[in-house]
């Protein structure tokens, strides 16, 4: 790492999150003052992020070799009040909670208060969407059945293709004039929406392009007074490049990565788009520029990571908008997950390992910064040294890069009806979800809480803790003479939350289309141009929308215990097991230690349990996949909670996996916390049964004490591990390497820790099978080896 | 006829292990052992019958105890059925199934039957052995295997047998027997301070390696750490008394060059 970077990560990892007001501020100002209401509606957003990119303040850090920033200084997290609206106390409560803490100073406190709260109180997005929402999903909501994506950000979770790299602004203004013209032609009036949605994007880009300028205009002014000749040169080679891009299309490396950061700039500033923005594939975008630097003599892997290193300065300099309301409360995270892609596929199928891949890695391994994420896309077509590169950087106990198995996400892609060359230029975003970069809108709508829906079926619909009638009556589960029926009613359920969630969808993206066009973000994305449409109105060449499954583990472990107790063995009575759920087990404790450790669990590769999962996979997929969303696209699943399960679990009480009330629940398709006995093969085998290919992303962690990575053998073996998974189409797996302190945290609370398997001396034994000596020394070897 | 498939007691079957041999493996551990070593971090694997171990679960920060049966009989069906569940993790790794132990060759007909299923099936096998058997049920079991992987202590039968019970001479003999047609041999050399840590002893243990005959892949030396003898208690049985010292880092790496220099693939751990 050199100097320069040094210097700019430490004041990256320093600066203090906090709220600024002067996005909000400056959206005010031009509602209030400058907007046209004739104007179509994404001409006026055009106008607005015009508005805001000409009168925001511009940030210069010295040393910075990549510049801009969405607020005033680095960490200054903007708001949004057109989408939503934070209150005093929520002021108040980000700034002091204790973790993921927003600071708030007078005098942010002071412009929410007389300008920003006034202007937007009863009228921000978030309102008109409540507004809209029936008193059925409403109940369900309240019940903790769904979340909604939409109700604090923007629909999102974009990744950029490959046309911006080849193109500047001057070029996508033209493709608009183009556009345009051939509307005119075919009729003003007949085509006025899509005429308005054109003009709008023209504007977009004009505006990004000034902003530049006003960077440019900035450091050749500092150059002036710049007395260091060598500064000088390099602050006038900067405002050059500000001066090129992203007007034109990038010819340099470096300019390549200034173009980048500008479009990203004006994607997170025109809205806040669900899980920022992302480069998507950087390697493939990026190898072209880096030969030709390297050709031409101005380039080296040197100087390449130390831009990239810059580039990864700014992605960490952007917290996520802070939540508001309830949320504000439990959202626990800075990041944005912006996920970068390495590795895959190219266009044609072939391997598209390159060296940009490698020196991008080198960078993830240096920087160790919580944003952006990383990921590898593993082919059968890779070579294994990719995986290998991976796992250096994992068994550091970094928790990055994630493996993403390529082949299936293609099928993925191809099932839900993408060309092949669009799939392959494709990959995850976000946490684990499948895309199309650059040809798809997919939107993420919601977590979907599968334990709580058995729960309401277990109480005939009725949610006790909301004391209403969240769901159908499905009948008296005492009175079910068999599990099918059970099953039934629990698909009764689900289908109904189903239905009342995809029609609240639909009437969520109409609002967006109308209210809150994206037009910059639609520039970048095909064929939003040609189709004369945004992308929050079908404008995307393919247009998919999310809902997302939640506690595949924990639901399989209640229908498994249900089934092995109280219809197969019928040991347990389901008056009994309904009266032990509702006590939370208290007075129940033999019933709750059956219920933790002889029923069996998913996770283990044990078809009596695994089937369950498979049944519900199967239920909620028919319950979702297909269904028409309001943008012309379809409604496909994912299985993926990022923290919901731990909401979800504070909203579902007991279950009959043992699960105490407000619990979290299982995360990802991973099994219960503890539940599997028989090593990652076992989960593994376990999680192949539900069919990954039928979903938009799955997401599986495993945890590995460092000894599992200590020679090239190991690798191999992990190696192999990856491969056999992505063998049984499996989705993403994440390596967590535990720390010391988490070996610590497994002897005080053995239960949760029944699954860590450590290396103790050239054999390997559960944790919890050790005898407490033994156990300290693998803690001080732990320790030692990190 | 049911009554002649030979049973076989096993004590744990064990997915994803990885330091029995090559690549991804299955262990099954066959309860029951001739030797009585006394650094054995094993104990559930040396009497030939069921025993009742004492489990400790934890519920609510409290501890409950219960009893659980260590050694289940099983057909080899049965065996071969959860073996050929991570069979696609056998064929990415070069993985396969290793029997261990307690001591396989005591459960020669059990063994055979179950390397001959592997065999038919194309899944490698490994024996994790004493080489402490006749030699006619060796020989068969080194016909039938893949690959060895032979734990041998010392050379002096003096040593051997105070610390382990038995004489070294079978063992001795029937890792002799085995030439270039055999399988695949991995020396496995537990490294027990007081016992054969000495570098005399581990220099007459590598003069007599070199005379062999057999493929010899590598040399693997396990150092002792010290072990918990919770295990022991739990199964009611009584502990060893020698309860030596773990072995010192640098006198680990003098032993390892000492095999080097001899021209042995030689790895600490495995």
């Amino acid at each position: 790492m050199t100097e320069r970077v040094k210097q700019l990560r430490k004041h990256s990892i320093g600066a203090v999150n906090r709220l600024d007001h002067e996005r909000a501020l400056l959206v005010t100002e031009f509602y209030r003052d400058h907007v046209d209401k004739d104007d179509p509606v994404p001409v006026q957003r055009a106008l607005c992020l015009k508005y805001i990119l000409a009168n925001k303040e511009l940030w210069f850090d010295k040393g910075e070799l990549i510049v801009g920033e969405r607020g005033p200084a680095p960490k200054a997290t903007s708001t949004y009040p057109e989408i939503n609206l934070h209150s005093p106390e929520d002021l108040d409560i980000l700034n002091s909670r204790p973790k993921v803490s927003f600071k708030v100073d007078g005098e942010t406190r002071r412009i929410y208060g007389d300008v920003v709260i006034p202007f937007w109180q009863g009228n921000t997005n978030r309102d008109k969407l409540m507004a809209q929402m029936t008193a059925e999903w409403k109940r369900a909501y309240n019940a903790g059945v769904f979340t909604e994506f939409q109700e604090q950000r923007a629909p999102g979770h974009t990744v950029l293709g490959r046309k911006p790299w080849e193109k500047g602004m001057n070029d996508l203004i033209r493709e608009c004039r183009n556009a345009l013209k051939a509307y005119e032609r075919e009729g003003a009036t007949l085509f006025r929406e899509e005429i308005g949605q054109i003009r709008a994007m023209e504007i977009a880009a004009g505006a990004i392009t000034d902003y530049a300028g006003r960077y440019a205009a900035m450091l050749e002014k500092l150059a002036e007074s710049e007395a260091d000749g060598l500064l000088r040169e390099e602050l006038l080679m900067l405002a050059a490049i500000c001066r090129r891009v992203p007007a034109n299309a990038p010819q340099t490396f470096h300019e390549a990565l200034q173009h980048y950061w500008f479009i990203h700039l004006g994607v997170i500033t025109e809205l806040n788009p669900w899980d920022s923005f992302n480069p998507g594939r950087l390697d493939q975008h990026l190898i072209p520029f880096f030969e030709k630097g390297e050709e031409d003599g101005t380039l080296n892997e040197a100087i390449a990571k130390e831009l990239l290193q810059c580039l990864w300065i700014k992605f960490n300099n952007h917290p996520a908008p802070p939540k508001m309301g309830v949320t504000a409360e439990e959202s626990s995270t800075y990041t944005d997950f912006a996920l970068i892609n390495l590795g895959g596929v190219k266009e044609d199928g072939s391997d598209g390992v390159n060296r940009m891949t490698g020196i991008i890695l080198d960078v993830i391994r240096e920087m160790r910064l919580l944003q952006p994420g990383s990921m590898i896309q593993v082919s059968k077509k890779n070579p294994d040294i990719l995986i290998h590169r991976a796992l250096d950087i994992i068994r550091s106990g970094f928790g990055q890069p994630s493996i993403f198995n390529t082949d299936a996400i293609i099928q993925e892609l191809l099932r839900q009806g993408k060309s092949i060359e669009d799939a392959r230029n494709g990959g995850a975003s976000g946490c684990v979800e499948a895309g199309a970069f650059g040809t798809e809108a997919y939107i993420l709508t919601g977590y979907f809480n599968l334990v709580k829906i058995l729960e309401l079926a277990l109480n005939n619909g009725f949610d006790r803790r909301t004391q209403t009638q969240a769901g159908p009556e499905t009948g008296d589960p005492r009175k079910f003479g068999s599990f099918e029926e059970l099953l039934d009613a629990f698909a009764a359920q689900l289908d109904y939350f189903a239905n009342l969630k995809i029609e609240g969808n639909r009437k969520i993206e109409k609002l967006f289309c109308n209210n809150l066009p994206a037009p910059f973000l639609s520039l970048l994305t095909d064929d939003c141009i040609s189709k004369g449409k945004d992308y929050n109105c079908g404008g995307a060449r393919y247009n998919t929308s999310y809902i997302q499954g939640v506690g595949l583990g924990s639901i399989t472990d209640c229908l498994t215990a249900l089934r092995f107790h109280v219809y197969d063995r019928q040991t347990i009575s389901m008056s009994k097991m309904l009266a032990a759920l509702e006590a939370d087990f208290k007075d129940h404790e033999n019933l709750w230690e059956e219920l933790l450790f002889t029923t069996p669990k998913y996770g283990n590769d044990d078809d009596y349990a695994d089937k369950h999962a498979t049944q519900v996979f199967n239920i909620f997929f028919g319950a979702v996949d297909g269904k028409p969303c309001y943008r012309g696209g379809k409604h496909h699943i994912n299985l993926l909670p990022t923290t919901c399960h731990i909401y979800f679990g504070r909203v579902t009480g007991a279950m009959p996996d043992g699960r105490k009330s407000g619990a979290p629940l299982s995360e990802g398709i991973s099994p219960v916390q503890g539940a599997d006995t028989k090593g990652p093969t076992a989960v593994l085998k376990s999680a192949s049964k539900i069919d990954h290919i039928k979903t938009g992303g799955t997401l599986l962690n495993q945890k590995f004490t460092p000894s599992f990575f200590d020679d090239s053998e190991s690798y191999e073996k992990l190696t192999a591990l990856v491969r056999s998974w992505f063998r049984l189409d499996g989705h993403h797996i994440q390596f967590n390497v535990v720390s010391a302190d988490t070996l610590r945290e497994a002897q005080k609370n053995p239960a949760e820790y029944r699954d860590l398997i450590v290396r103790v001396a050239g054999y390997s034994d559960y944790f919890n099978d050790l005898g407490e000596d033994l156990q300290n020394e693998i803690i001080l070897r732990t320790e030692q080896g990190q | 006829m049911p009554d002649t498939i030979p049973k076989g007691l096993i004590f744990d079957i064990r997915r994803y292990s990885v330091h029995d041999g090559p690549g991804i493996r299955t262990t099954v551990f066959f309860k029951g052992c001739p030797l009585r070593c006394s650094w054995c971090h094993n104990p559930e694997g040396i009497l030939p019958e069921e025993q009742l171990i004492t489990r400790t679960r934890s519920i609510d920060g409290r501890k409950r105890f219960f009893k659980e049966t260590v050694g289940e009989w099983w057909s080899p069906a049965e065996v071969f059925d959860i073996v050929l569940k991570d069979r696609v993790f056998y064929e990415e790794s070069g993985g396969g199934v290793t029997f261990s132990g307690g001591e396989p060759l005591m459960q020669p007909e059990f063994l055979n039957k179950m390397l001959l299923l592997c065999k038919k099936e194309g899944v490698h096998t490994a024996i994790d052995t004493s080489g402490h058997a006749p030699a006619h049920v060796f020989a068969r079991a080194a016909k039938n295997t893949g690959m060895l992987l032979y734990d041998l202590k010392t050379t002096d039968n003096t040593i051997h047998k105070s610390f382990t019970g038995r004489s070294n001479d079978l063992t001795l003999k029937n890792l002799r027997s085995i030439d270039k047609t055999g399988p695949a041999v991995i020396i496995r050399i537990p490294v027990i301070p007081g016992f054969n840590s000495g570098f005399d002893g581990m220099s007459d243990l590598c003069r007599f390696l070199t005379r062999l005959k057999a493929k010899l892949k590598r040399v693997d030396l396990l150092p002792w750490h010290g072990m918990g003898y919770e295990k022991y208690r739990n199964l009611g049985m009584t502990p060893p008394t020698s309860q030596g010292n773990a072995v010192d880092n640098e006198h680990l790496d003098g032993l390892l060059e000492l095999f080097a220099k001899s021209g042995f693939n030689v790895k600490k751990g495995g």
